[in-house]
């Protein structure tokens, strides 16, 4: 296989058949380069669809409520339905290990002032949970924990951008801002992949806000996410039983729709999942059909050069060419034709999926690529596809008869 | 060296078959150098390839070098062709693309030689046919005469012990056909033994013995008075 001499023969062949081994091997190339280009394109629509998702948790159950659109058990429509602590303690008892991470939402909107900066923000006040529901990432100094709900500490956590506005260029930790007045120590800076909006947060335990600003327990909002072991479909009933039980708990109505608003995003993930599955096999097929073609012609060429070299093959095998020698020639001249217009193909198909990376973020395709194991996976298909094309015409080749061939014609 | 008995042969044609050698007795000793005669149609040529293990007898015997040969796997007739028969053809049949250099060496690539030596004795022989100057030419290159002694010099290279000729001089004018039978003559003084098939009187008289052909029989098989090529030349 390794014989250098065995390669010049066959270099010397691809030379001789020089425009015929550039055609087919065409073919080949233009499988490959559709292939990358639309592998890429695939790639780049999921990762639109992850970073989509990147500001909170894909398992996540959003549950918000509003006023009662039907009247039910004698109540009238119009009533408005508010949560409060011992709703998120129900749902937790309610579903035990079904649920994964669950908290409360208060919003409140506040004028913060350090020293003689001043700005306008929302305060999200919020159970220690939150933090992994929302992918919160604290690079400095610590998150909300149970202590500081149990005690109602009067303590924040500011986003990186809220930092920024208000402590200049110095540090946040240790130091106290008022919000309404009101002085709260900053115990951390956190940052979040959602975006500018996500960073212009605070955080303030749930427990300390109700006290501070309402006196009550109403929570404005729960978020849970589901037991990650759940499969799509699973986490779907389990949130359609949730509305149910939570609509009933509240004599709302089953058919109301706004008294009780549960949105889970596993809906989401299904359909995004089936999206990227069906583009994934469509990107399969479209790309095996055309490297079939591209086999086809190649197979073509090896089966005419075969024929065109039939006299050629018979004088080496009366010289004493073995038919496992002639068989090699000609499978590994496929082989390599296949492989050479394979990469071409791949590197203008990968080039073409680079540069027009930036301009197709417009059209939600961002960071389009081509992993390492794509390229491996490509190059093993492409040696299997360039012995396939060469099997026929080498077992042709192999069984000519050197009487035939030497025959004058 | 070579011994055939009752040599059988027949080729299908439609729904009959052509019986085209029936039963041929042969023997030759080392050193001969027989010419095979007879019109075509005589078997002449089937008989080469039979000798030459291109085809295959359907029946009888046939030993070369104390070797019976029957029941070759391609394989094996591969490897007896490359090490005890060298062919030189009509048409001479070198290959088109590789220069006279590759031609010679061709045989001993198939016998696993390594390049160095392969390069060493293709150029010895060429120098021994007269073309060491033309070793890089290709065949088109070439003139006739040129190209058959190439021939020569490829069949020499595996140095076989039967050198089997197709009318080797059917494609040359006169006088070339001289120059190149007058090389023949000096390889079977060398000793090689030489078999080769012709229907021109000229050329078999060259020969050191004449079998004749007719309908796949042997009319004749004499031991001639052999005329030297070189007066010619």
């Amino acid at each position: 296989m390794f014989d250098r001499d065995l390669w010049r023969e066959i270099f010397q062949s691809i030379n001789m058949n020089r425009t015929r081994s550039l055609l087919s091997g065409f073919t080949v190339a233009f499988a490959i380069m559709l292939f990358a280009i639309l592998f890429g394109l695939a790639n780049g629509l999921t990762n639109t669809f992850d970073t989509a998702f990147a500001d909170d948790a894909t398992n996540s159950i959003f549950i918000n409520s509003g006023k009662t659109s039907k009247a039910s058990n004698g109540l009238q429509a119009g009533r408005r339905i508010q949560f409060k602590n011992e709703d998120q303690d129900w749902i937790k008892e309610e579903f035990g290990d079904k649920v994964q991470y669950i908290t409360s939402r208060v919003y409140l909107n506040v004028t913060a002032t350090f020293k003689n900066e001043k700005n306008n923000y929302t305060i999200r006040a919020i159970n220690p949970d939150h933090q992994y529901l929302e992918n919160t990432k604290v690079t400095y100094g610590r998150y909300v924990n149970a202590s500081d709900i149990k005690n109602k500490t009067k303590i924040v956590v500011i986003g990186r951008l809220v930092e920024e506005d208000l402590f200049l260029k110095t540090t946040a930790i240790g130091k106290y801002i008022s919000l309404n007045g009101i002085p709260y120590k900053v115990v951390g800076v956190f940052s979040d992949d959602g975006g500018d909006n996500e960073e212009r947060l605070i955080y303030m335990p749930i427990s300390t806000a109700q006290q501070i600003y309402g006196n009550n327990d109403y929570v404005d909002q729960i978020n849970l996410t589901y037991n990650p072991d759940m499969s799509f479909d699973a986490a779907i009933g389990f949130s359609n039983i949730l509305t149910k039980k939570l609509k009933d708990r509240f004599q709302v109505s089953q058919n109301d729709q706004r008294a009780i608003r549960v949105r889970n995003l596993a809906n989401e993930s299904k359909a995004i999942n089936q999206f990227t599955f069906i583009l994934g096999f469509l990107v399969l097929v479209i790309g095996f059909g055309t490297l079939i073609a591209g086999i086809v012609g190649i197979s073509n060429m090896m089966i005419f050069i075969v024929k065109e070299r039939t006299k050629e093959i018979g004088i080496r095998k009366a010289l004493g060419a073995s038919p496992k020698s002639i068989v090699s020639i000609i499978l590994l001249e496929s082989v390599l034709v296949t492989i050479l217009a394979g990469f071409v193909g791949l590197f203008i198909g990968m080039a073409v999926v680079e540069f027009s990376g930036p301009i197709l973020e417009k059209y939600f395709i961002k960071d389009p690529s081509v992993s390492l194991s794509t390229v491996i996976g490509a190059t093993i298909t492409l040696i299997i596809a360039g012995a396939i094309a060469g099997y026929l015409p080498a077992k042709k080749a192999s069984r000519i008869k050197p009487i035939v061939a030497l025959r004058d014609d | 060296m070579l011994k055939i008995n009752k040599l059988h042969k027949s080729y299908p044609i439609g729904d009959s078959s052509l019986h085209v050698l029936k039963g041929i007795d042969l023997s030759v000793k080392a050193g001969e150098m027989v010419a095979i005669m007879g019109s075509s149609g005589s078997g002449k040529s089937t008989l080469l390839n039979i000798i030459g293990m291109l085809d295959e007898a359907d029946e009888g015997e046939y030993i070369l070098d104390n070797v019976p040969i029957k029941n070759l796997t391609e394989k094996k007739a591969a490897i007896y062709r490359n090490k005890f028969l060298g062919f030189i053809f009509q048409s001479f049949n070198l290959i088109n693309y590789k220069n006279a250099l590759d031609n010679v060496a061709l045989p001993l690539y198939y016998q696993g030689i390594k390049r160095s030596e392969r390069v060493e004795k293709a150029l010895f022989h060429l120098e021994k046919v007269g073309l060491k100057d033309w070793a890089t030419h290709l065949p088109n290159e070439l003139s006739g005469g040129q190209k058959q002694r190439v021939a020569i010099a490829r069949a020499l290279a595996a140095n076989p012990k039967l050198l089997l000729a197709d009318e080797p001089t059917g494609a040359l004018d006169t006088k070339t056909s001289h120059e190149i039978m007058d090389f023949i003559q000096s390889l079977n003084d060398e000793g090689k033994t030489i078999l080769m098939v012709t229907h021109e009187e000229d050329i078999a008289s060259m020969c050191k013995r004449i079998v004749r052909l007719k309908d796949g029989v042997i009319m004749e098989d004499v031991f001639v008075e052999q005329v030297r090529a070189s007066q010619y030349v």
